[in-house]
């Protein structure tokens, strides 16, 4: 088979020597054994913070959104920034899933599944935002086209808002089918392997009877490949429907063409620092270093370099448009972020997305763990910067001198976020616990990757 | 419904593709052979036919793209314009978007929805397990025992690297 040409060129996927079995038992028997201590500790420490989210969001929503920190300038602050930057975290799952399947990149097998589950669990926490800011979240159904007694008074189909709705919720949608999807020939084998009668009728109905057939195999290669190739312009349609919520209005420094591309690199930035965080916490806490190897931490690195490269230069394009466009109000909003009173905030975003990614051009520190986690939780927060710098500066000072405002966070709106940060650890948690964390029938087909025949 | 079936089984997915090739020169059908990971090359050597779901993908994708794209004409020209600052009722780039996702929207759950179908797959199903170690290690090759001389075929397949071979009585058209 082509997979097992020798090359020096060719690192090995999986680095130790394994049989099908032995990978099945490294990957699989985690789900049988009792939990360990740290998952112990780590899930209930989220639970707990979920929980005060949870009470913090009740209580905003039955107070209303007077709670927040917002004024009649600054309509949109750490809502909308934090829901762009879980949006912008969920993007990495799909594009190593979908894009890299295309690209035929054998190295994704070890990644995509616990990347695919973390882009599902950004997306339901991006989610949350916009529903808390609708004010009456029981009332979301408005936002759907459906024939009222109003008329029918439809909803406004041009506007980038409901572009953003019918988007998020056809990627969470598509996204979570993919990955389920995938999950099938994974969960059938925890059914055939598990001695428990109880573990033995719940993965039976979860993996829809599965049981290897060629025929089925055929199909399903076929499904990955049609869900890739539509996931691929989804994955960029998304962002770049998400930053016309933006591009489309007449505020200083929204109102540029740049924002779809920029808006995408961010994206996978920002995705692909948290699947590096994630990855290195998983692979040392679940004992998969085999797996998820040193070598595919240093080609997250390669993307997080040329796409925080890209932000970049993005980030410089938009200064120089800014000053050549002649517009001085589009003059000031720039020359406002990196002076004015959120300098801060500025400087924070250019220090972590445009200079902390550099360093991945060295390969000894692209391959040293604790320095890549460290510099993925700097993109994490240098990403968040982003949206803020975008949205508060901008709407803090506009056209008006007499209605400029400044804006800080309440508590309510900080234990929101930090409530979101409780569900996505919980949701993640609860993931490698009971489902498989790596795409075991993936891997298997990888084995052979630059390795010679038995 | 029960049927014999000679199963054999492999341990190595070179071995059970080449004595595919092998089984598939002597004109002998192969039932299903049941593989933990998908090996390439095997479902073009059993001469399976080529998937039918891509032209779902299309037939929907196109459904879901006139839909959309007429349903948002509908609502601003017909049902009900409504002036948005002066922006034109036949305004066909903001359709765009909606038209786009409602397409990959449509497209992509019908695929999934025809892959569980075509397969027979669904939330509960207890499907014929020969072993279970057929979705861990086992590449296991069922042939129809009518459609060919056991002893012959045995051989074969032992010749092969089968580690066994055996007839049993088995449903696996579930």
């Amino acid at each position: 088979m082509s997979d097992a040409h020798v090359s020096k060129f060719r690192q090995k996927l999986i680095t130790e020597d394994r049989s099908y079995k032995q990978i099945s038992e490294d990957i699989l028997d985690t789900l049988e054994a009792p939990p360990t201590k740290g998952w112990f500790i780590g899930f209930s420490l989220s639970a707990l913070v979920l929980t005060i989210g949870t009470i913090v969001i009740l209580y905003q929503v039955t107070t209303g959104i007077g709670t927040w920190g917002l004024n009649k300038t600054i309509g949109w602050s750490w809502d909308i920034t934090n829901f762009v930057f879980w949006v912008g975290i969920g993007h990495a799952g799909t594009l190593i899933s979908a894009i890299l399947l295309i690209f035929r990149q054998r190295w994704r097998t070890g990644i995509n599944r616990a990347a695919e589950a973390m882009t599902i669990f950004a997306v339901a926490c991006a989610g949350i935002f916009p529903l808390i800011h609708a004010g009456r979240p029981w009332l979301l159904y408005w936002v759907f086209p459906y024939p009222n007694t109003r008329g029918s008074l439809w909803v406004n189909f041009h506007s980038p808002l409901l572009w953003d709705v019918v988007a998020i919720s056809t990627y969470l949608t598509v996204s979570l089918v993919f990955w389920y999807m995938g999950l099938l020939p994974d969960l059938a084998s925890v059914r055939d392997r598990t001695k428990s009668k109880m573990r033995k009728f719940i993965y039976g109905i979860a993996s829809f009877g599965w049981n290897g057939s060629t025929k089925t195999w055929h199909h399903f290669e076929v499904l990955s490949l049609i869900l890739a190739g539509l996931a691929t312009p989804l994955v960029l349609s998304v962002h770049t429907i998400v930053s016309f919520d933006f591009a489309t209005s007449v505020i200083p420094g929204w109102h540029t063409t740049i924002f779809p591309p920029y808006f995408v690199a961010g994206a996978i930035f920002s995705g692909f620092a948290m699947v590096c965080t994630l990855m290195i916490l998983t692979r040392k806490i679940m004992n998969w270093e085999n797996y998820i190897t040193v070598g595919h931490i240093d080609a997250m690195c390669k993307v997080i370099t040329l796409t925080g490269t890209l932000v970049g230069l993005a980030y410089g394009t938009e200064f120089f448009i800014a000053w050549y466009s002649g517009n001085e109000y589009e003059q000031y909003a720039f020359i406002n972020r990196a002076t004015g009173p959120y300098w801060w905030a500025y400087w924070s975003m250019i220090s972590c997305n445009v200079i902390s990614p550099q360093f991945f051009w060295f390969k000894k520190l692209r391959r040293n763990m604790t320095f890549v986690f460290i510099i993925s939780i700097f993109v994490n927060i240098g990403m968040w910067f982003e949206r803020f710098v975008i949205i508060t500066t901008s709407l803090h000072r506009d056209y008006l001198p007499s209605s400029w405002a400044m804006y800080s966070p309440t508590w309510v709106e900080i234990w929101t976020f930090i409530g979101t940060f409780g569900l996505f650890f919980t949701l993640f948690f609860l993931f490698i616990r009971f489902l498989p964390g790596i795409a075991v029938a993936e891997v298997k087909s990888v084995y052979r990757y630059a390795r010679e025949n038995k | 419904m029960k049927k014999d079936y000679v199963i054999a089984t492999f341990e190595c997915d070179e071995k059970v593709l080449h004595a595919t090739e092998k089984v598939v020169a002597k004109n002998i059908d192969i039932y299903d052979i049941y593989t933990p990971f998908p090996v390439h090359g095997l479902d073009e050597a059993m001469g399976i036919k080529r998937s039918i779901l891509p032209y779902v993908t299309l037939l929907a994708g196109l459904t879901g793209m006139i839909l959309a794209f007429s349903f948002q004409m509908w609502v601003f020209n017909i049902s009900w314009p409504v002036n948005f600052g002066g922006k034109p009722f036949m305004s066909v780039p903001s359709f765009l978007p909606i038209t786009f996702e409602f397409t990959v929207l449509l497209g992509a759950h019908t695929t999934v929805a025809a892959f569980l179908a075509i397969n027979k797959l669904f939330p509960g199903k207890q499907p014929t397990i020969i072993d279970p170690a057929q979705t861990e290690d086992k590449f296991i090759m069922a042939i129809d025992k009518e459609k060919a001389n056991v002893d012959d075929l045995t051989n074969l397949l032992k010749e092969q690297g089968a580690v066994q071979v055996e007839v049993q009585n088995l449903d696996l058209s579930i």
